[in-house]
């Protein structure tokens, strides 16, 4: 949420700082997200690899879960999961 | 340095579009606007101008080209009417949120329906609230010297808005006339070149455009937007003093003819300003007080300015070539009558709807006009305050 004052604003809209989609958190769009899996998880990273945004947190290359502060809840994750028995499952919010 | 010549409005357009040498022309043809973009394209096959002309499906691929091309910090024009406006229009918003300074000519025609290629103001009344500052013309001299003067205003550092030169189509799109034209030279000195205060190609400087502003920020854009708009008139005049200075035509927000004892006066758009002025000494010579003005700079909206100008009338006949259809008056004269009520004048204000359609506006129309104007400055009443002119009852 910004508190710029309209003068401050950049003329036009432009945005001309990179980056700057970290200040704005999209998880409050959510109405379903994705739950980790540990156990059933093979480290693919297809998840990591589809996600639309940002929201899956992997640590030396390995999964390690969902950052909910972006995670909008599109359930591409959950869909691409490749094993058997999913790793990452969609659940009403 | 000035050569007189004898043009149409659209070839007086092309030849300012070939001085002014723009990046990029997008451009789709519609009449009475086709032969702007036609004969610039012969230029550009000629290799006299150095622009890439991007032919489109579509006006609202030619706005959408207009509106990339300036993004990436081109000099972008592109020209249209009527209905090629109307489908524009989405994007006619975003050139001027964007804040960039993009140069339109619109030869006026009616929108349809019926469908009608002629002259009226439709078109350009329905963006008259886009953000896009209108200069108007009332023959092919004005939308030569405008379209020049409009590529300055567009990318004055304290402005960034677009800008739409508006002309009568066919009345003087199509008209022979003669006029003065300044050497290329002149022109280009005139225009300067243009460094972008923002491009997509600055590698250094990576910037988006045109993205996504939700509850918490898009006020503040529009209110930003608006004080450009607020902020521009002393702009617009300070590049048509320079003007003046390199050509010695005079412009200024609007034109006032013999209007300062004037009892009795109109507004009016474009070239009825032309007839009008014709009546104005006829009826001078009859010891009518009549007087005239004639807007060219429509948005920013010159309130305070036409105030003084008008205050003194003892009545007041504002014309447009556009019906709003809201039951009440035209876009003009609501602009018009809002901007004197405000400022406690006692006026008597009517309103003339005429020309829709290109009807024919005669000189016996126009005194008309002035003669419902003495009848209401002899009795104080008014009795009509939305009028047709030249329409069959």
């Amino acid at each position: 949420m910004t508190t710029k004052s309209w003068r401050e604003t950049v003329p036009g809209g432009w945005i001309t700082e990179a980056g700057n989609a970290l200040e704005y958190k999209t998880g409050d769009w959510r109405s379903e997200k994705p739950v980790f899996i540990p156990e059933n998880c093979i480290n693919c990273l297809f998840c990591w690899v589809f996600c639309p945004d940002d929201a899956i947190l992997v640590e030396d290359g390995k999964m390690k879960g969902i950052n909910y502060d972006y995670c909008k809840g599109c359930g591409i994750c959950a869909r691409e999961c490749p094993t058997k028995k999913k790793a990452l499952v969609m659940e009403d919010e | 340095m000035k050569q007189k010549v004898t043009l149409t409005g659209n070839e007086a357009v092309a030849l300012a579009m070939k001085q002014l040498n723009p990046d990029v022309v997008a451009a789709y043809p519609i009449t009475p606007a086709t032969e702007i973009v036609q004969i610039f394209s012969t230029y550009v096959n000629d290799g006299l101008v150095d622009t890439e002309f991007v032919t489109v499906e579509s006006e609202h691929s030619a706005m959408s080209a207009t509106v990339a091309a300036a993004s990436a910090g081109a000099r972008a024009m592109t020209a249209t009417s009527a209905n090629g406006l109307a489908l524009m229009w989405e994007i006619v918003y975003i050139a001027a949120s964007n804040r960039l300074p993009i140069v339109m000519p619109l030869v006026n025609r009616a929108l349809s329906g019926p469908i009608n290629i002629h002259c009226d103001h439709s078109d350009a009344m329905g963006v008259r609230d886009s953000g896009w500052i209108q200069l108007w013309s009332e023959n092919s001299q004005e939308a030569y010297d405008n379209t020049i003067q409009a590529l300055r205003i567009a990318e004055h550092p304290k402005i960034q808005l677009p800008v739409m030169v508006c002309m009568d189509g066919f009345i003087i799109s199509h008209a022979m006339e003669n006029l003065e034209i300044l050497p290329d030279q002149v022109v280009r000195d005139f225009i300067g070149s243009y460094t972008p205060q923002k491009t997509l190609f600055d590698l250094e400087n990576p910037v988006t455009a045109g993205p996504l502003a939700l509850t918490d920020s898009y006020f503040e854009f529009k209110r930003s937007q608006a004080e450009a708009m607020l902020q521009a008139k002393p702009h617009i005049l300070e590049v048509a003093q320079d003007f003046a200075g390199v050509t010695g035509h005079e412009y200024g927000l609007f034109e006032s003819y013999k209007l300062d004892d004037a009892e009795v006066g109109i507004v009016v758009l474009g070239s009825t300003a032309g007839t009008a002025k014709v009546v104005v000494d006829k009826l001078r010579a009859q010891g009518v007080k009549a007087g005239l003005l004639k807007p060219r700079v429509y948005r920013p909206f010159p309130a305070q300015e036409l105030v003084q100008a008008l205050g003194h009338l003892e009545a007041l006949a504002v014309m447009d070539r556009a019906d709003s259809f809201n039951a009440f008056a035209g876009p003009v004269f609501t602009d018009v009558a809002a901007a004197m009520y405000g400022n406690d004048v006692q006026t008597k204000i009517i309103n003339y709807i005429y020309g829709l359609g290109g009807r024919d506006v005669g000189l016996e129309d126009i005194e008309k006009v002035y003669k419902h104007l003495t009848r209401i400055a002899d009795t104080g009443e008014v009795d009509e305050r939305l009028n047709y002119l030249g329409v069959r009852e």
